[in-house]
């Protein structure tokens, strides 16, 4: 019997350490409102982890068809420029339809606050569209129109057009993962020295494997590397993440968010093993394979989001690293 | 921009600090546990004056808590927490008769197993009805008789926002709709919000929630309408035992330590100030408590830390990761001769 009535034992088969082998010793009873939680869970649903993957294809196609613009692969270009404002259109669509009152979206437009992820992502995004916009635009000019005068300055302006998007889509690519570590929840907070890595590694990841998807084999090398690299990070920073120590990474290696990542994981390596090897010789390998690489992603993502929801709901997840924290304190305190 | 310890650490003056020149002293609210009994007149005041909606009519099963946290609608809650153990040297009169377990912690288990499987991990009580199964045919660990008498005490506990000196909410508001106010408080302008909802993340507390009907975020003002007409807010005006005292927030500081020494000479070694500290991770709450256990028992997080304190070292990392990405972008097609 428990002397306080609040006490509440920690759900099972959790340990202290972190590490997924069950330790001998009980993990130690935290103390809760009836087992309430603590924060309020995010209001955000699945548009938001749908943005993180769309708004890191974008970017990462941004930087593809840059490349392929610069190094003449007209194909991997096309598609590239195609596909990363379309993506950039999805993108708009979710977070506008996320907000609790869309038609004040432009409310985002009236500061410009360092203190926010959120505001200097808008800004991100404000100076990385037009250029993506353009360049789209070009690609997809009917022939009647491609001869007219201002068709052909668009065309002329299609390359700086696609070069200020590059700029600024490694900043579109990573700001997401700041938006999500400047929070209170537990699970992305702790990883945020590693989530900047994860993300970019997957918006390289997807981006490759719609290049790998659409382009044809001949001008893909440049995409099938960028997977491979991209799959890379993305893999070895989530992995950075499950190894953390403490009791928060939990919410990472358990459960349905644990689920989702060794799916990502998966496909992510095979997508990038493919693009490696049979993605070089077969178009429809290629096209497997990138694939595997965009799914990676997208459950890359919804997993990082659903660790965070996770690690909201449970107050151990709150209380119990605080709690920690307070007693490392009082006897460091002790010891002077 | 702004001094290095806008974002974190102690910080004297958070209005001048804001931007507001010529401002009133910092005012805040001193929940004083000790004395409150539960009449959540102060529940009812700020939804009467400040015209909050319902947020559903639950029983909960948490003792006679039945709004559950603070949400939306619902901008002071009163915890009430049953303990089988004696306030301080109280003589709960026992000797010699029967006792036994109480029913407390069966009824804890069974509201902690139905709040795990609702939505939101009963994330959305205080803002909209959340169904824990009460009431039920069987109150959990009843039919036992009098020997389930116990010691036992009970904490009451009226929470409302911190208006923290570095408001998590405030740091990360996109649209400026929320604002500090020359009295130093931490106030939500609905006329400007969207409801993107990041600042229900970014409170330490889980204090702020973005209402499903109206799509805007709501939050205790501090009755910013009535501090401008020099009137106490609500909760602190109707509550009879002067548990919530409102003031200049030096002052009830020194209140509050004296009223501390006093407990503890009085015997109640457990009363323990909460959010009094400017050097805490928020920077000291100009909403702070008095309590009679650890923070956590009242649901209250026990080392809050702002999450803005990390800002820099983020965006240093997304830099490198932004950079590397950049850099990979170029180099796959500088190798681009081997196709």
């Amino acid at each position: 019997m428990s002397r306080d009535g609040a006490v509440r034992q920690g759900r099972d088969g959790r340990d202290d350490d972190g590490s997924r082998e069950r330790s001998m010793v009980p993990r130690a009873t935290f103390r809760s409102y009836y087992g309430r939680p603590v924060l309020k869970p995010p209001v955000w649903e699945w548009k938001i982890p749908a943005y993180l993957f769309t708004g890191g294809l974008s970017a990462g196609a941004a930087l593809l068809a840059a490349g392929a613009d610069l190094t003449d692969r007209p194909e991997l270009r096309r598609t590239a420029r195609v596909g990363g404002f379309a993506a950039l259109l999805a993108s708009m669509y979710l977070l506008v339809a996320d907000l609790g009152r869309p038609e004040r979206f432009h409310h985002m437009l009236r500061v410009a606050k360092p203190s926010s992820p959120m505001s200097v992502g808008t800004w991100i995004l404000v100076a990385y569209g037009p250029g993506s916009a353009l360049a789209a635009t070009a690609e997809v000019l009917p022939a009647a129109v491609r001869g007219t005068l201002p068709g052909r300055l668009l065309r002329l302006a299609a390359r700086p057009a696609g070069l200020s998007a590059a700029v600024f889509a490694p900043g579109v690519a990573s700001y997401t993962a700041v938006l999500l570590s400047q929070t209170a929840v537990p699970a992305w907070h702790d990883a945020r020295r590693e989530l900047p890595f994860v993300f970019t590694g997957s918006a390289a990841a997807s981006a490759a494997g719609l290049g790998m998807l659409t382009a044809p084999v001949a001008e893909a090398g440049p995409a099938r590397r960028l997977g491979a690299v991209g799959a890379a990070a993305e893999i070895v920073a989530s992995r950075l993440i499950d190894r953390r120590p403490g009791l928060v990474t939990q919410a990472y290696t358990t459960g349905h968010p644990h689920r989702l990542r060794k799916a990502s994981e998966y496909l992510t390596l095979g997508g990038a093993v493919t693009a490696l090897t049979l993605a070089r010789r077969s178009r429809v390998a290629a096209a497997l394979g990138g694939l595997a690489l965009m799914a990676g992603s997208v459950l890359q993502r919804f997993g990082t989001f659903e660790a965070g929801v996770t690690s909201t709901k449970d107050p151990s997840y709150v209380v119990e690293p605080q709690r920690r924290r307070l007693q490392a304190r009082g006897e460091g305190r002790d010891e002077e | 921009m702004t001094a290095e310890n806008s974002f974190y650490g102690p910080l004297a003056d958070p209005a001048g600090d804001a931007g507001h020149r010529e401002h009133p002293p910092r005012m805040g609210f001193f929940t004083d546990t000790s004395v409150c009994i539960g009449c959540k007149a102060c529940e009812v005041a700020c939804k009467e004056w400040n015209g909050i909606p319902e947020d559903g009519i639950d029983l909960l099963g948490m003792s006679f808590d039945n709004t559950g946290m603070l949400g939306a609608s619902s901008w002071r809650h009163v915890a009430f927490i049953e303990q089988e153990r004696p306030l301080g040297r109280q003589d709960a009169g026992l000797a010699g008769l029967p006792v036994g377990p109480s029913s407390t912690e069966e009824a804890e288990e069974v509201v902690a197993d139905a709040l795990e499987v609702a939505r939101r991990g009963g994330g959305d009580l205080g803002t909209a009805p959340v169904d824990l199964g009460f009431p039920s045919f069987d109150l959990p660990g009843a039919g036992t008789g009098t020997e389930t008498r116990t010691q036992f005490r009970w904490l009451m506990s009226s929470d409302v926002c911190k208006h923290c000196t570095h408001a998590g909410c405030l740091d990360v508001c996109p649209t400026g709709a929320l604002f500090r106010t020359e009295f130093g408080t931490v106030v939500v302008q609905p006329d400007i919000c969207n409801g993107c909802g990041y600042c229900v993340s970014g409170c330490p507390y889980g204090v702020i929630d973005r209402r499903p009907d109206d799509g805007r975020a709501w939050k205790c003002t501090m009755c910013y309408d009535r501090l401008r007409d020099g009137l106490e807010p609500a909760c602190a005006k109707a509550c009879p035992t002067d548990s919530i005292q409102f003031g200049p927030l030096d002052e009830l500081r020194r209140n509050a330590d004296r009223r501390l020494a006093a407990l503890h000479e009085a015997g109640v070694t457990e009363a323990q100030l909460y959010g009094r500290d400017p050097e805490d991770g928020v920077g000291g709450d100009g909403a702070f408590f008095l309590l009679l256990d650890d923070p956590e028992v009242y649901g209250l997080p026990p080392d809050p830390v702002v999450p803005t304190r990390d800002l820099m070292s983020m965006w240093k990392h997304a830099g490198v990761a932004a950079s590397a990405l950049l850099a990979v972008s170029a180099a796959v097609f500088v190798r681009g001769g081997r196709r």
